[in-house]
């Protein structure tokens, strides 16, 4: 019995042990990239381009995304709203889920899926082909050159992302909400406006999005970084960083909601 | 210095996000609505306040005039002491009465706030006087309830 489990219990522990690992690592690489992002910001340039590929090339699908997240919650609010009579609150059914919860978090799952996972390839592929070696030689480290503007960019273009797939959303659900099903503009908007809070809600939702933002940013260069220099292993490392970008994201939005629940009344 | 068409493109990524968060804070949100008013804060005592919550509304005449500041119980007189800010621009009479309303059967509880006849305003840290609690729905149910029991065997 024992002599079967040994090598699945000894590859579990041996999983188990390589995380904890792969932690620590992870937590050692976070300090050298912060160390070495001087560059970036001397020469802004670096970020501006990796913000155009990651940010400004997302652009679409957030957006797409958001306009329709919009307007499936109108429809499916409007279903449940129209028992109670309710229909008018169909604004803030979307406006608060959209800011407090989705635009955030699917946002940023977009986000590590288009953006995160092309960062993770481009830095694997650049040390698998000796790239990041060959600037090593040349005195340029590639930690300033390479990660460092990936990861400020990620930052920089993840809350205006979450920011506009929520605006998208709003104005998603007002279409199906006001022009598709008829509810009453101005009750829509005031209902809404006065179920939303600037300080409570929107910067709630922006601070997770920043913090998604670092997330998915730490993961995808890390994973790029630390990727084994061969074909299996750079495919390997962009799988690993939408699948841990996803978990790591949804465990954060579970703590930092307990979190801003309990600040409030 | 030179310009790339990049720029471009991140000037105006960066101008739309900006602009969603302040479609976000102005048009979803309540940021510039109640902001600059300035307030005055007054005291009100409740035997029960039901479920009103800071930040709820106060309200005279169905106009929303200020906020619930703050709700804590006082341990000597065993009562809701509330806070409320209200609006510097409205001005109530020292006799004011406040009491806790629902907006609808299952809707939000708010302070109504009933002008009285005194010539002089309140003014700030001033307690209102006359207070009505909360209608506890379901006591109000079980009074019926109990009172239709007793009159059953009456009518036999």
């Amino acid at each position: 019995m024992i002599g079967r489990l040994r090598i699945p219990l000894a590859r579990l522990g041996h999983n188990f042990i390589e995380g904890i690992w792969r932690i620590g690592v992870m937590a050692r690489f976070f300090t050298l990239v912060i160390a070495s992002s001087g560059t970036s910001f001397e020469r802004f340039r670096l970020v501006m381009r990796e913000v155009y590929y990651s940010g400004v090339l997302s652009l679409i699908i957030i957006v797409v995304s958001g306009l329709f997240v919009g307007m499936v919650l109108g429809l499916q609010a409007f279903q449940t709203l129209q028992i109670y009579g309710a229909t008018e609150s169909i604004g803030v059914v979307v406006s608060l889920s959209l800011v407090r919860e989705l635009g955030p978090v699917v946002s940023g799952l977009l986000f590590a899926s288009r953006a995160g996972s092309a960062i993770t390839a481009e830095i694997g592929l650049m040390k698998t082909t000796e790239q990041l070696t060959a600037m090593d030689m040349m005195a340029v480290s590639p930690m300033a050159r390479v990660i460092a503007p990936r990861f400020w960019a990620g930052i920089i273009s993840m809350p205006l992302l979450a920011a506009l797939f929520s605006a998208m959303g709003v104005f998603g659900g007002y279409l199906v909400g006001v022009v598709l099903i008829g509810v009453d503009n101005g009750a829509f908007w005031s209902q809404m406006q006065a179920a939303v809070d600037w300080r409570y809600d929107v910067v709630n939702g922006v601070v997770k999005s920043c913090v998604f933002g670092i997330a998915v940013a730490v993961i995808s260069t890390f994973e790029g970084y630390d990727a084994p220099p061969t074909a299996e292993g750079v495919s390997r490392a962009t799988t690993r960083t939408v699948v841990t970008s996803a978990l790591v994201i949804l465990a954060l939005d579970l703590m930092l909601t307990a979190f801003m629940l309990r600040g409030g009344d | 210095m030179e310009r790339k068409t990049i720029d471009l493109w991140f000037g105006a990524f960066v101008a739309a996000g900006f602009a969603a968060l302040l479609v976000l804070a102005l048009k979803v949100g309540n940021l510039g609505q109640e902001r600059a008013t300035q307030t005055y804060l007054v005291e009100a005592r409740f035997d029960n306040i039901g479920g009103l919550k800071v930040r709820g509304p106060v309200r005279s005449a169905g106009v929303l005039v200020g906020r619930v500041n703050e709700i804590h119980f006082d341990n000597e007189r065993f009562q809701a002491s509330v806070t409320l800010a209200i609006d510097k621009r409205y001005a109530f009479p020292k006799d004011t009465t406040a009491s806790i309303l629902t907006s609808g059967l299952l809707g939000e509880t708010y302070i109504g706030l009933e002008a009285g006849g005194d010539s002089k305003p309140l003014a700030a840290g001033d307690r209102i006087q006359i207070t009505q609690s909360a209608v506890v729905l379901e006591k109000l149910i079980s009074q019926l309830l109990f009172g239709k029991a007793q009159e059953e065997p009456a009518k036999k």
